[in-house]
């Protein structure tokens, strides 16, 4: 269990390294990339001058929101499909295509519907994260054995109750999973929409200091940005393994 | 076998007629400003296929989008070969795989840009990054899946290692790796058009994202219904070729 985890600090800390050398050493020239120790003196710095927090805290929030609508709209619905076949089968075919589709391309659509703000970006997000989570819901739904439910049966629970107390925490392992994707495609939703239109966030602020060659402000921005969701999803794992141990599972 | 591939089409159909309906509803909800109705948008995008440009820009997608299949395909399936032969290889590189597939890739392409220039190796290299790692992950589970027998069987027999991987590995294994290749496929198109979106002059991408600046609705509503019936047929007849392969196995 200790050597793997020692050896991918080895090796990540190895392409760091490199990544440096060849940095300093001019193979990847200034305009392209700094050197990895530049990007984060400049994030310390950006961090602390504060000059560009509100564009994060803007993007940040926006994320989170858009994933608790991603994850509460797909729970709920997920929960309602799983019991009815019909409908189910008839989505399969929408699950299996609808990461293909560029929902971007809705984005001028829903700033017609919802106006100019964060509203589409926000539906974007959750329209991006919502399916992820209905798809490994459903998944942990269908292995909820049978004899919890019919337990939940006997002693005359509702519906909702069996939800609540029986069937969700039962599939969490799986909700969690579906949790991890929709962190990332909120931000993807967020910050794609910024890309193509908007005033402000962090999305913005990339494509602006691309725009500019402002490396300075764009690769901290970007770290920053994997940081996050990195982050977010190895708490999230941590989470989903302790829950899973719980269960003598793996 | 066929009755699971009869589902599937009549699932699909219903799906359809539910969509045109909900779209048909939308649009007398939302009215001209920011929507067309589905028989104005095939009007259009009966008219729009038949013009040389549209020609050359789907020239252009499909072959930045072939390019970046093939190799997400190659690289997915060798490092999941590779990998999911090993343990502790697996160990060490797996958790790494899936915390890159879990980043927001789109902020990677101010990079990409930077290091392949615009045109159409950075389109390529977006969307093999989205597609590789699915590719990769899904074969590192199906190989090691496979049962121990079977190895030990070829082992006794005295495979070599490619003899291996091509007489048992592979048709054990199948039907997961194609689970992955559906969704890679997938990935990988939609990594290449948004690559096309914000990193082009040319292709299928690069219009829509034109047609989205000038609001032109009427592209933009085409565009969108081309690449949806194509991804769409695309992944419909995967998931019946996997659904096939799941029920032989």
């Amino acid at each position: 269990m200790k050597s793997p985890v020692l050896w991918r600090i080895v090796i990540l800390a190895g392409l760091v390294i490199l990544l440096e050398v060849l940095c300093v050493a001019g193979v990847i020239d200034k305009l392209t990339m700094q050197p990895p120790h530049r990007i984060l003196t400049d994030l310390f710095a950006m961090l602390a001058t504060g000059a560009l927090n509100k564009a994060i805290a803007k993007t940040l929030g926006n994320a989170l929101i858009a994933f608790i609508i991603a994850m509460v709209v797909g729970v709920t619905s997920a929960i309602v499909i799983h019991r009815l076949r019909r409908v189910r089968d008839t989505l399969e075919p929408l699950f299996a295509t609808y990461y293909a589709i560029p929902v971007f391309a809705f984005y001028p659509m829903l700033i017609v519907l919802l106006g100019l703000g964060d509203a589409p970006q926000i539906f974007i997000g959750a329209m991006l994260g919502v399916v992820a989570v209905i798809v490994n819901t459903l998944n942990g739904l269908d292995r909820v054995p049978g004899v919890l439910l019919k337990t939940a049966r006997i002693n005359q629970m509702s519906p909702v109750d069996t939800a609540l107390r029986v069937t969700l925490p039962c599939a969490s392992p799986y909700i969690l999973t579906g949790a991890k994707l929709a962190v990332a495609y909120s931000l993807i939703g967020i910050i794609g929409a910024e890309f193509i239109m908007s005033s402000g966030g962090m999305g913005y602020e990339i494509s602006f200091a691309y725009n500019n060659f402002d490396n300075a402000t764009m690769y901290p921005l970007i770290l920053l940005i994997l940081l996050v969701s990195i982050s977010i999803n190895m708490m999230i794992a941590r989470w989903e393994k302790v829950l899973m141990a719980r269960r003598g599972l793996r | 076998m066929n009755p699971q591939t009869g589902q599937l089409l009549r699932n699909t159909l219903t799906l359809i007629v539910v969509v045109l309906v909900a779209w048909q509803a939308l649009y007398w909800v939302v009215g001209d400003v920011a929507l067309r109705s589905p028989l104005q948008t095939l009007a259009f995008a009966a008219k729009f296929t038949s013009t040389p440009q549209f020609a050359a820009h789907l020239a252009e997608t499909s072959k930045a989008f072939g390019l970046a299949l093939l190799l997400a395909v190659v690289i997915g399936l060798s490092i999941g070969f590779t990998l999911g032969a090993s343990r502790f290889l697996s160990d060490v590189f797996e958790p790494m795989l899936v915390a890159l597939y879990s980043i927001p890739k789109i902020t990677l392409y101010p990079i990409l840009l930077l290091a392949f220039g615009l045109g159409m190796s950075s389109k390529v290299a977006f969307g093999t990054i989205h597609g590789v790692i699915p590719i990769a992950l899904f074969t590192i589970t199906a190989v090691r899946n496979v049962k121990r027998v079977y190895i030990k069987t070829g082992h006794v027999m005295g495979l070599t290692p490619l003899d291996m991987i091509a007489r048992i590995i592979v048709p054990a294994a199948l039907p997961e790796i194609f689970a992955g290749l559906r969704i890679g496929f997938s990935l990988t198109l939609i990594g290449t058009l948004l690559g096309e979106m914000f990193a082009s002059q040319r292709g299928l991408g690069f219009l829509l994202m034109s047609a989205i600046g000038l609001h032109n609705v009427d592209l933009i509503m085409t565009l969108t219904l081309l690449l949806t019936v194509f991804a769409g047929t695309a992944s419909v007849v995967l998931l019946a070729l996997n659904q096939r392969l799941y029920a032989r196995s």
